[in-house]
């Protein structure tokens, strides 16, 4: 099955429908937790990352019986150096962001550590593309 | 585990069908069919909310009455600590406390005192740093449910201690059979703010027994402690708790007493799960321990609790102001006796939300609630029965509910079939037909 959602740039506030709405979704399939808890952390930091750093995006999910695959993709300012963004505690957000208590440079080292497997393209000037996935059976 | 016994139960006759209930009921564990509501028992966590709303009074937590003590030969009440700020200017417990033996007890021993021993004990399980942070408190039944059906992987974060009426009761059971009183003969019963802890002593999960004979509610105790407290002028010295125990009836109290500074302490359950929706996404493991209560104002806004739970509040500082300097206090080994205080049973998780057992066909069911909850007019207006208009796509792809529950799709079909009607109407047969 298949969903879709926009989500909009800057909104703290409200960042996070699109990780709540798919973690609902999870628990109706009868997902693990522990699986539920994975998805959850990983797909909350991209969504949180594409608030802060990339003005929104959209991000479309697909739930199979074997697995989970999200991707988030936004036409934001890019990543200069991947390399230096995926160290833990590295972070280029902006000084409202780090004041709500966001960009702790844990986002991309978190969403690694609890995804089976991430990939990322990103472009500077063009944008991210964040692809998230999960096995559904341990 | 078979049949879910809940405290909290409709009156039928009293429900008028009005929907009330169904939209503040955290898991959306009400609806309204033919004209009354019908509470979902796997989904129901007890938290009485819908006890608070309705109007019609047609929710009720079904408790034992005070007779029912009369079934023991040696009566023992454990009185929540909410119960001391029931009464306007009583400040000392001990008066409290007398008045419950004039009603008929034998003993009362305080909740509020085994609560400062569970303090201890959960900080020291906080301190061994092997749970995983935050580690939540499980003194709230409603929220240990809640935690259960809707944020399972959270359960490993879960205190598993037993709650502190559990473990008065363990006391006062293990004390009295030491002096010679024989365990038969011994009822012990719980005054109780809360309709959570009616069920849970019914019907325990993460123990095998609750030592708990029987839970009485605050409310219908009251009016009868209302008249005898008047006459006490020479209170027993019946109280052995001091402020950290009875401040656990009030939200942060737990926290409070043992305490611990960097914690967490949400009530209203609303509030709850905003809370535990960050825990869940890995946004507070900064954070050592979490108290989570239901009510507002913890258990002084239990639903079984008669003064309003900001009042509660203001004369609990009262009472821990007077407590400060009482030395008052009544001195027995019961604690002599160690119980073990922890679960002895894992708190399992209930996937009361899973559409299917079958996950191709629980996609299968979702994508077609998609479409379903599509076609409705997402306003939410609860006149189907149903909280909200994906609930109702929910029940119908369950197969508990039609799309003409909806109002509006209803009149939809109504308006089809007569347009239909009237092009029917318009063809007439061809033996009378004009032009023929
Ligand atoms: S007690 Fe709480 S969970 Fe149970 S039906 Fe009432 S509102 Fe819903
Ligand atoms: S806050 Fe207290 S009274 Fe309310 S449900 Fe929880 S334990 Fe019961």
């Amino acid at each position: 099955m298949k969903l879709h959602f926009d989500v909009e740039g800057g909104e703290f506030i409200t960042a996070g429908i699109a990780s709540s709405k798919v973690k609902k979704t999870l628990k109706q399939l009868g997902i693990s937790p522990n699986i539920i808890r994975k998805v959850s952390i990983s797909m909350y930091e991209a969504e949180i990352n594409m608030v802060i750093h990339a003005n929104g995006g959209i991000i479309d999910v697909e739930i199979t019986p074997e697995n989970i695959d999200i991707q988030l993709v936004d036409d934001g300012p890019g990543i200069e150096n991947l390399d230096l963004a995926m160290q833990v505690g590295y972070s280029t957000a902006s000084k409202e962001a780090r004041e709500m208590g966001f960009g702790a440079g844990m986002g991309l080292p978190n969403m690694k550590r609890h995804s089976d497997d991430m990939t990322i393209t990103t472009e500077v000037g063009k944008g991210t593309k964040v692809h998230l996935a999960f096995k559904i059976h341990e | 585990m078979g049949e879910i016994l809940h405290s909290v139960k409709l009156d039928i006759d009293k429900c008028i069908g009005c929907t009330d209930c169904i939209k503040r009921c955290p898991t959306e564990a009400i609806r309204v069919r033919n004209g009354k509501a019908h509470i979902m028992d796997e989904r129901c966590i007890d938290c009485g909310m819908c006890i608070r709303v309705c109007r019609n009074h047609a929710k009720k937590a079904v408790t034992e009455p005070l007779d029912k003590i009369n079934d023991y030969a040696y009566k023992v009440a454990i009185p929540a600590p909410t119960l001391y700020t029931q009464f306007r200017n009583i400040v000392n417990p001990n008066i409290v406390l007398t008045a419950l033996k004039k009603l008929g007890f034998d003993e009362v021993f305080e909740v509020a005192k085994a609560a400062e021993i569970i303090t201890a004990e959960s900080k020291r399980l906080l301190d061994d740093k092997n749970m995983p942070k935050p580690v939540i408190s499980s003194a709230c039944p409603a929220i240990v449910r809640l935690i259960q059906i809707r944020f399972p992987s959270l359960i490993p974060n879960i205190l598993p201690i037993i709650s502190p009426k559990e473990a008065m009761a363990r006391y006062a059971k293990e004390y009295l059979m030491g002096i010679g009183i024989k365990k038969e003969d011994i009822g012990v019963f719980f005054i109780s703010p809360c309709a959570a802890k009616v069920t849970n002593s019914k019907q325990p999960q993460v123990i095998e027994e609750s030592y708990v004979d029987g839970v009485i509610s605050l409310k219908e105790i009251y009016l009868k402690l209302v008249p005898v407290i008047k006459t006490i002028d020479q209170p027993e010295r019946l109280q052995m708790s001091n402020s950290e125990g009875i401040g656990w009836a009030h939200t942060g109290g737990e926290g409070n007493a043992s305490g611990i500074e960097n914690h967490i302490a949400v009530d209203g359950i609303e509030n709850v799960i905003k809370i535990l929706e960050k825990v869940e996404n890995g946004k507070l493991d900064d954070v050592d321990f979490i108290e989570c209560l239901a009510c507002v104002g913890g258990c002084l806004g239990g639903p079984l609790a008669v003064e309003n739970a900001f009042v509660s509040s203001n004369r609990m500082d009262k009472i821990k102001k007077f407590n400060k300097n009482n030395l008052y206090k009544r001195d027995i080994p019961l604690f002599d006796h160690p119980i073990d205080m922890y679960w002895t049973k894992p708190l399992k998780t209930k996937q009361v939300l899973k559409l299917d057992d079958d996950m191709e066909k629980a996609i299968e069911k979702l994508e077609h609630l998609e479409e379903i909850y599509n076609q409705l007019p997402k306003i939410d207006c609860g006149s189907c029965g149903a909280p909200t208009c994906r609930a109702l796509a929910e029940d119908i792809v369950c197969e508990n509910a039609h799309i003409e529950d909806c109002v509006f799709m209803l009149r939809e079909k109504v308006r089809d079939m007569a347009e239909q009607m009237v092009t029917l109407s318009q063809k007439m047969p061809p033996s009378i037909s004009k032009d023929s």
